[in-house]
């Protein structure tokens, strides 16, 4: 059976980076700001386990980032939720144009 | 050498007690605040005498000289290890000499002041005040180092600032305050530089360094100071120059004398303690204290006698004129102040030839109690009148025999006549000026006949002239002493009550029997005892001048006539002109309003507005503009945010990969 090829991994993270950060940038809602940035984050999980597993086999650090950055994003997106929460309260909205009170 | 560290509390005694008055004098403490600034000044004195004691009598001499002791050294301000700024305490004979004048003459006032300032409404802060000033004056008086009798001086400004606008509602004691207070801050700047030139000359700011490096001919220091000129002068001559303008100035000598007379604003008893006995004596203690340098300069020391003599003449010609009381007396301190200069100015360092500077700290000395005596008495005075004119008292020996008998006392100490106080130090005074500088000799001969006539006057005039008109004068005047013990005047024959007379008896008991102190076995310029005499044949010129000007007085003043103002008429122009003290304050005026302000003022102000504030405001203006440019860029929008952040990551990457390899 043929391996599959590094570059053919980073090529699905990368795409998933940048899908992502398209998201972040063209969609206004702010749940679906907080799902690109969790794509995002996996795309950057899937470089590490890939790297992990091409470069050093007989490591598991890049296992180990990976579990780390999960929790850090379920925490990073508690927190997110209940900042949309608290801002709904307020404007009545998760429109993060509506949301602009913060400028000069 | 004996422990003399004790002598830390005398100085800071009085500061405990101007911050325990000043922080809660008004709220807590007014009942008593009197009474404990007097009992914390009351330990200081007791302190200083028993310093005195301890220095004169016990341990102060050895080998025949008295030595000079330094009770404590502090390194405060160490710049390199060779130039420091130190604080420290001296102790030497005109150091605990000061002590004790200083201490009795303030505790004293601090007595009088219970009787005379009850009812005041800032009684506290005045206590505060006068705690203040103690401290100050103390600490003037035990600097080792020049720099710290500076930062005391200032002290001591501060304070005599704040006491003569003590009635701050009167607006000609607020402007005799600023007056004050600034006329001695221009002749501080005088006196700043020259302890500069010493200071960078000599290397240290210690006194007794400086002393030691300058008097020695052959030291590195003497020779480049004196080596180095500036306009013709060497820059020994201007050091000296410039520190005793600082002196002169406090010492309210010709030409920056004009603040004295107006700071008679103040409390009498205030007068009494900081214009009369302590703060105006301290510009003689600065050259006394540096006089064996002043000494190595004969251009300085010349400058310091014909500025006292001229100071001594002027105000004593002023004060025959004046008809303000406490003017009079103003005049007086300064005239007796200049004797007191001259005789250091004639004075050589050490031996026989020392005896002028013997002679001026036994003047200082006498001086401080007649003349707080005096002021005090005149208080008294102004407290029963409630006026500082002469024409509105009269007759008034038989309404305050125990005033009249101690005033009467402090006039004939100040005349000189044998056996009161002034005979001794000025037959001192006039010796030594005899015996260098026979036109001081006439200058100071005719002065002394100047005193007795203007003291007398004085007298004559409060005591006895028409007889007394005080009732409708009387309690209907209120900008003076608030009038509290109202009382006890009526049967106390309208003198104030015992806290007034007190000290009144003492001062005058100290006025006869000073004189009789062995003074030269003491103060001396170099520690050695001088023996001194009173030569009866030399006394008998300046006693019968005396004498004949008490006699002109009284035949003009002692009963009401009009010899006195045809004396006035036939002198005509001159008479005017000391009555207007020699149009002084009008030059001042003159050269401030006219020269100064349009030709240095108004282009320095115009430069400030425009050049100095103009810079200011570019810079303020450009930062406002480049500000409303950019600030489009906080636009309060998450996504705009986040996009610059990735633009600046990109940026950075680009940067660290492909440029900055």
């Amino acid at each position: 059976m043929q391996e599959i090829p590094l570059t053919h991994i980073l090529f699905v993270s990368t795409a998933l980076f940048f899908i992502g950060m398209y998201g972040l940038f063209t969609r206004r809602n702010l749940i679906t700001m907080l799902m690109s940035i969790e794509l995002m984050l996996n795309s950057v999980n899937i470089n590490f386990v890939a790297f992990n597993k091409y470069l050093f086999p007989d490591n598991l650090d890049g296992l180990f980032f990976t579990l780390f950055i999960i929790t850090i994003a379920a925490a990073e997106a508690a927190v997110a939720i209940a900042i949309i929460i608290n801002l709904y309260r307020s404007h009545q909205s998760i429109d993060v144009e509506d949301a602009t009170e913060m400028k000069y | 050498m004996s422990n003399y560290f004790y002598i830390l509390w005398i100085p800071l005694l009085p500061l405990a007690t101007f911050v325990l008055l000043g922080l809660f004098g008004r709220k807590y403490l007014s009942g008593i605040s009197g009474l404990i600034g007097t009992a914390s000044l009351l330990t200081s004195t007791i302190l200083s005498f028993v310093a005195a004691k301890q220095y004169f009598f016990v341990d102060g001499k050895v080998n025949g000289v008295f030595q000079k002791i330094v009770a404590l050294k502090y390194t405060w301000l160490e710049f390199s290890p060779n130039v420091s700024i130190d604080l420290g305490m001296i102790v030497d004979p005109i150091s605990v000499m000061m002590l004790v004048v200083v201490t009795s003459v303030s505790l004293m006032v601090h007595i009088f002041s219970l009787g005379y300032m009850k009812g005041e409404e800032r009684f506290a802060t005045y206590y505060a005040f006068l705690s203040l000033f103690t401290f100050s004056m103390l600490g003037l008086i035990l600097s080792s180092n020049i720099f710290q009798v500076y930062m005391f001086w200032e002290l001591v400004g501060v304070s005599s600032f704040l006491l003569i606008s003590y009635y701050f509602n009167k607006p000609s004691a607020v402007a005799a305050s600023k007056k004050a207070f600034i006329v001695t801050r221009f002749a501080d700047l005088g006196f700043l530089i020259g302890i500069l030139i010493l200071g960078y000359y000599g290397g240290t700011m210690d006194i007794g360094l400086l002393i030691e490096r300058f008097t020695s001919a052959s030291s590195a220091q003497y020779i480049s100071i004196t080596g180095a000129s500036f306009l013709g002068a060497s820059m020994l001559t201007w050091g000296l120059t410039l520190i005793f303008m600082g002196g002169a100035g406090k010492s309210a000598m010709f030409p920056l004398h004009i603040w004295l007379p107006d700071a008679m604003e103040g409390p009498t008893p205030v007068s009494a303690l900081i214009h009369a006995a302590t703060m105006v004596v301290a510009g003689v203690y600065l050259v006394a204290r540096m006089f064996p340098v002043f000494s190595m300069d004969e251009i300085a020391l010349n400058i310091v006698t014909y500025v006292g003599a001229a100071s001594a003449l002027f105000a004593a010609v002023i004060a025959c004129t004046q008809t303000d009381i406490k003017r009079v007396l103003a005049y007086s301190t300064m005239s007796q102040i200049g004797y007191m200069m001259f005789a250091l100015g004639i004075s050589k360092n050490g031996g026989e030839q020392g005896l002028g500077y013997m002679a001026s700290m036994f003047h200082l000395f006498t001086h401080a109690f007649f003349k707080s005596l005096l002021f005090l008495g005149a208080g008294a005075v102004i407290h029963k009148i409630h006026s500082n004119e002469m024409k509105d008292m009269g007759g008034l020996r038989k309404l305050m025999p125990i005033t009249h008998i101690a005033f009467l006392i402090a006039c004939l100490a100040i005349a000189g006549i044998p056996p009161f106080a002034g005979f001794f130090s000025k037959e001192e005074i006039l010796t030594a000026a005899f015996h260098e500088n026979k036109v001081i000799y006439g200058i100071a001969l005719f002065t002394a006949a100047l005193t007795s006539f203007y003291m007398f006057r004085l007298y004559f005039n409060i005591f006895w002239s028409k007889e007394a008109s005080v009732t409708a004068k009387d309690h209907n005047s209120h900008n003076l002493a608030a009038d509290g013990n109202n009382s006890q005047d009526n049967h106390d024959h309208g003198e104030g009550t015992w806290k007034m007379k007190l000290p009144l008896l003492i001062l005058a008991t100290c006025a006869i029997g000073v004189g009789f102190i062995p003074f030269s076995q003491f103060v001396t310029s170099d520690g050695k005892a001088l023996a001194t005499h009173i030569d009866l044949v030399f006394s008998i010129a300046p006693v019968v001048l005396s004498v004949l000007a008490i006699l002109l007085a009284a035949s003009f003043y002692k009963n009401q006539n009009d010899k006195s103002d045809k004396v006035a008429t036939a002198f005509g122009g001159f008479y005017t002109a000391a009555y207007k003290k020699f149009y002084v304050d009008e030059v001042y005026l003159f050269i401030t309003k006219k020269i100064i302000f349009p030709l240095i003022g108004q282009p320095i102000a115009w430069a400030d507005k425009n050049i100095i504030d103009g810079f200011v405001q570019l810079l303020a203006t450009t930062t406002a503009k480049i500000a409303s440019l950019i600030k489009g860029l906080q636009s309060g929008k998450v996504q705009n945010y986040a996009l610059y952040f990735f633009g600046g990551v990109v940026a950075l990457s680009i940067l660290f990969i492909y440029i900055w390899k």
